[in-house]
C-alpha cells in the first residue's frame, strides 16, 4: 500500500444554526488505498464528518484537501467522491441499468461505453443479468450490492460508505462485511467507511478513528485499538471492559478494583489512573490465591464461555472463562500484568462561572448561590455604602469581575427534582467505573458536567444537578 | 371465525346499499335518458346528435381549451409553491400551508363575487376577455386542489435520493430534471385530475362572472333546463367517458408509485 496522502482533513468544525456543534477541530488523513473506519455511537459526529467530505453540509471551518487541493467549499458533483447512502437510496423510477448508468450519463459518456462498464459492474457485484429488475423487485442485500455498483461503476478515487449494513440481517451483514473488503482489495479505491458497530470496525478496517462528542478519541489499527485503549471511552466502546479508578502505588504497581496489581506501564507513583481490563484476560483462581478475590454474583451461559460476575468489595469485575462457577462461591481473581492497561485518568474537575448580581450576590444560572462575596474573595469586605473593596481596598466592579468555581465530580448529586439543583440537563454518557458510574450531562448552558455516582441513572434521564457550596473551588477573574 | 366472517360481511351492506341506490341507479337512469327518444324508444341519436352538431362539439373544444390552460397554469404555480413548501426548513411552514388552503374554506360564491369585482375593476368590462376570466376564475378556484398532492408528494420525497442524484454527478437542474420531476409525477397526475375534469363543467365560476361562454357543465345545465333530459344525459355520459379514459390511462403511474412505496415499506 502505497504511504501517498489522498484526502487530509485540517481543523475541520461543524457547527449548525442552531448552535449545536457536530465536529470540532477535526484532524486526519487517509492515504490512497486505505480501508478507514468512523466508529463511534450515534450522534457522535461520524456521519456528519463523511457529508463534508461527499459535499453534502460545508464545514464551518478548516479545510479538506483532496490531493492537496482545497475541496471544503465545491459541490458534490465535482468531487471524485461517490457515497454509498444507509438506506442505498436507489432511484425507484429506474430499473437497474439506469440506475447504475445515471453517473455515466452525467458524464456524457457514449452509450456502448456505459454498457460495457454496467455489465462489467454488474459482474463485480455478482448481479449479472439484472439490467432490466426494477429496484422493487429487489431484495435488501441485493440493493445494496446495487448501491455499490452505482457509486464504484463511476471510477471514483475515494468511496464513503453510510453503515452501508446497517438495514441488513445477521447473516447477510457478516457475508456482504467479507465481500466488500474483498471489492476493496481488488478495486483499490480508498474506502472511508461510517458504523456504530465495532466488530464490523475491527474486522473490515486498516486503520479506525474512534469518535465520540464531535472529536477523535483514538486513531489506529484495529489491534491498537483493542489493545490499547487511549482512554476509558475508547475501552468502554471497543469490546467488553472491567474499567476501574485507581492510582498508582509504587514502581509498576497500580491499586484499583480492591487489590494491589503489578503493570507494565511505568507511571509516577501517587497518580490517579483507569485501569482497564478485558474480561477474557482475568484468570479465576482458588480463593486466597488471587490478587483480589470476591464472591460470584452471576453466571451466564454464553456458547463458548461464560460470562461471570464477581463482586469483590465495591466493584463488580466481569470475567469470560470457559470453566463455569456457582453463584455464591468466593473465588480469586488475578490478571497478568500484560494484560492490564493503565491510563492516566483524565482530570473529571468541574469548571464553571459565577456571575455577580446587583446585589453583589454570586448567581449562577440565575440562581444565587447561599455565599456571599465576601467569603469568597478573600480579604474583601463591604463598606457602609454597600461597595465591595479587596483587601487594598480598592473597589471591586461586579460587571467586571467573575468567578470561577471548580468541583469535583463526586461531590456533585443529581436528583429527579430538577428545579432542586443549580442546573439541570440530559444524561448524555455514562460509563461504569466497577464501584461507581461516570456520567455526563449536557445542560443548556453549552456546559457538560461530570458527576460520579453509584446508582444507575439512564441516558436522556432529566437530572438537576446539587452542588454544595462548601464543596467548591472558587478563583476570582478580571 | 365464523362469526367474524359474518359480521366483515354484514358491515359491508350499509356500502352496497348506498353504491346501489346512489351510484349504481343513477347511472342506470343516466343510459336509459341517454339511450332513448321523448317516446322512451331506444336511439343512438342523442349520440350521433353530439358529434354532429357543431355547437356541442364548439362547446367541447372550448372547454377542453380553458381546462387545459387552467391546468397548465396551476401546475405552472402550483408546482414552485409546492417545492419551496417542501422544500424549506421553515418553523412556521404550517401556517404557510395554511394561507394556500384557507380559501377553501370561505364560501365559493363569496371568493368568486370578490374575483368578479376586482377584475371589472380592472377591465372595466368583464365581457372583453371571457376566455381570460373564465381562466382566472377556475385557476383561482382550484389552485389548493393542485397544490396539496404536489405538496404531499414533494414532501415524502427521499431527500437521500437527490443527494445520489448529486453524489454521482448531477448538478442541480439534473438532480431536478431526472429525479425530483419523475417522482413527483403522482403528485401531478392527481393535482391534474382534480383540476382538468371540474374546470371543463364548472360552469358555477362562470355564470358568477357573468361569462357568457359555454362550457361543457353550461351545456348540460341548458339540456336540463330546456327539458331535453336526453340530450343532456348524454352528454354527462360522454363527459363520465372521459374521465373514465383519462383514469385508466394514468392509472399504470399510480400504481408504479404504489408498487415503490411498498418496495420502501420493504427495505
Amino acid at each position: 500500500m502505497s504511504k501517498e496522502k489522498i484526502i487530509e482533513l485540517k481543523n475541520i468544525t461543524k457547527t449548525y444554526e442552531d448552535g449545536f456543534t457536530a465536529v470540532s477541530d477535526f484532524n486526519l488523513y487517509v492515504n490512497k488505498g486505505e480501508f478507514i473506519t468512523f466508529l463511534g455511537p450515534s450522534g457522535c459526529g461520524k456521519t456528519t464528518t463523511l457529508r463534508m467530505i461527499a459535499g453534502f453540509e460545508m464545514p464551518t471551518e478548516g479545510e479538506i484537501l483532496l490531493n492537496g487541493k482545497n475541496i471544503a467549499s465545491l459541490p458534490p458533483y465535482e468531487r471524485p467522491i461517490n457515497t454509498v447512502f444507509q438506506r442505498y437510496a436507489l432511484f425507484p423510477h429506474m430499473n437497474i441499468y439506469e440506475n447504475i448508468a445515471f453517473g455515466l450519463r452525467q458524464k456524457k459518456m457514449p452509450e456502448d461505453v456505459i454498457r460495457k462498464k454496467v455489465k462489467k459492474v454488474l459482474e463485480l457485484v455478482d448481479l449479472e443479468g439484472f439490467e432490466k429488475r426494477r429496484v422493487s423487485t429487489l431484495s435488501g442485500g441485493q440493493q445494496q450490492r446495487i448501491a455499490i455498483a452505482r457509486a464504484v461503476v463511476n471510477e471514483p478515487e475515494i468511496l464513503l460508505l453510510d453503515e452501508p449494513l446497517g438495514a441488513l440481517d445477521l447473516k447477510m451483514r457478516k457475508e456482504m462485511q467479507l465481500e466488500l473488503k474483498e471489492m476493496h482489495d481488488r478495486l483499490g479505491i480508498t474506502f472511508i467507511y461510517v458504523t456504530h458497530d465495532q466488530e464490523e470496525a475491527l474486522t473490515m478496517s486498516d486503520t479506525i478513528v474512534v469518535m465520540s462528542e464531535g472529536k477523535i478519541q483514538q486513531i489506529g489499527t484495529p489491534e491498537d485499538i483493542y489493545n490499547e485503549p487511549k482512554n476509558a471511552f475508547v475501552a468502554d466502546f471497543i469490546g467488553e471492559s472491567n474499567i476501574f479508578n485507581g492510582i498508582m502505588t509504587g514502581k509498576l504497581k497500580a491499586r484499583f478494583c480492591g487489590g494491589e496489581f503489578d503493570c507494565v506501564d511505568d507511571i509516577e507513583e501517587g497518580t490517579h489512573i483507569t485501569a482497564v481490563v478485558r474480561p477474557e484476560d482475568v484468570i479465576l483462581t482458588k480463593p486466597g490465591e488471587g490478587t483480589i478475590h470476591g464472591k460470584v454474583v452471576s453466571v451466564i451461559f454464553k456458547g463458548i464461555h461464560y460470562e461471570i460476575t464477581v463482586e469483590s468489595g465495591k466493584s463488580e469485575m466481569v470475567i469470560q472463562s470457559v470453566n463455569s462457577a456457582k453463584v455464591g462461591d468466593f473465588v480469586g481473581m488475578r490478571v497478568d500484568p500484560d494484560n492490564i492497561h493503565i491510563m492516566i485518568a483524565e482530570d473529571h474537575t468541574n469548571y464553571f462561572m459565577l456571575d455577580i448580581n446587583q446585589n453583589y450576590r454570586p448567581e449562577f444560572n440565575g440562581k444565587v448561590l447561599d455565599t456571599s462575596l465576601t467569603k469568597i474573595i478573600k480579604g474583601s469586605r463591604r463598606l457602609d455604602d454597600g461597595t465591595l473593596v479587596d483587601q487594598s481596598g480598592d473597589a471591586i466592579d461586579p460587571r467586571r469581575t467573575r468567578i470561577q468555581v471548580s468541583i469535583q465530580p463526586q461531590d456533585i448529586t443529581m436528583t429527579d427534582h430538577v428545579e432542586d439543583g443549580l442546573i439541570e440537563g440530559y444524561i448524555s454518557n455514562l460509563i461504569y467505573k466497577g464501584d461507581h458510574y461516570s456520567y455526563v450531562i449536557h445542560t443548556d448552558l453549552e456546559q457538560d458536567f461530570i458527576v460520579d455516582d453509584e446508582y444507575l441513572w439512564n441516558m436522556d434521564d432529566h437530572v438537576g444537578l446539587i452542588m454544595p457550596v462548601e464543596k467548591m473551588t472558587f478563583r476570582l477573574k478580571k | 371465525m365464523h362469526t367474524l366472517k359474518f359480521s366483515r360481511k354484514s358491515l359491508g351492506i350499509p356500502y352496497a346499499v348506498y353504491l346501489l341506490l346512489f351510484v349504481a341507479a343513477p347511472l342506470v337512469v343516466l343510459l336509459y335518458y341517454a339511450l332513448t327518444n321523448g317516446q322512451g324508444q331506444f336511439t343512438l341519436s342523442n349520440l350521433t346528435g353530439f358529434f354532429t352538431d357543431p355547437n356541442t362539439m364548439g362547446t367541447l373544444c372550448y372547454s377542453f381549451a380553458i381546462a387545459l390552460v387552467t391546468t397548465v397554469v396551476c401546475l405552472l404555480i402550483a408546482y414552485p409553491t409546492a417545492y419551496i413548501l417542501a422544500m424549506s426548513r421553515l418553523k412556521q411552514k404550517s401556517v404557510l400551508i395554511l394561507l394556500f388552503i384557507m380559501p377553501m374554506w370561505i364560501n365559493f360564491s363569496l371568493r368568486i363575487t370578490a374575483l368578479k369585482e376586482i377584475l371589472t375593476l380592472i377591465e372595466g368590462n368583464l365581457a372583453y376577455y371571457p376566455f381570460f376570466n373564465a381562466v382566472v376564475g377556475m385557476t383561482y378556484d382550484f389552485l389548493p386542489f393542485m397544490i396539496l398532492p404536489l405538496y404531499n408528494t414533494l414532501s415524502r420525497l427521499d431527500g437521500s435520493l437527490i443527494e445520489a442524484a448529486k453524489d454521482l454527478g448531477a448538478n442541480d437542474r439534473n438532480a431536478f430534471l431526472n429525479v425530483t420531476l419523475p417522482l413527483s409525477v403522482p403528485g401531478i397526475v392527481s393535482g391534474v385530475s382534480m383540476v382538468f375534469l371540474p374546470a371543463m363543467t364548472n360552469y358555477v365560476v362562470l355564470d358568477m362572472l357573468y361569462n357568457s361562454t359555454y362550457i361543457m357543465g353550461s351545456l348540460i345545465g341548458s339540456y336540463f333546463s330546456a327539458y331535453n333530459w336526453h340530450g343532456g344525459s348524454m352528454i354527462a355520459l360522454i363527459l363520465l367517458a372521459i374521465i373514465c379514459i383519462f383514469t385508466l390511462l394514468t392509472r399504470g403511474m399510480e400504481d408504479d408509485s404504489a408498487e415503490t412505496r411498498v418496495g420502501g415499506a420493504l427495505l
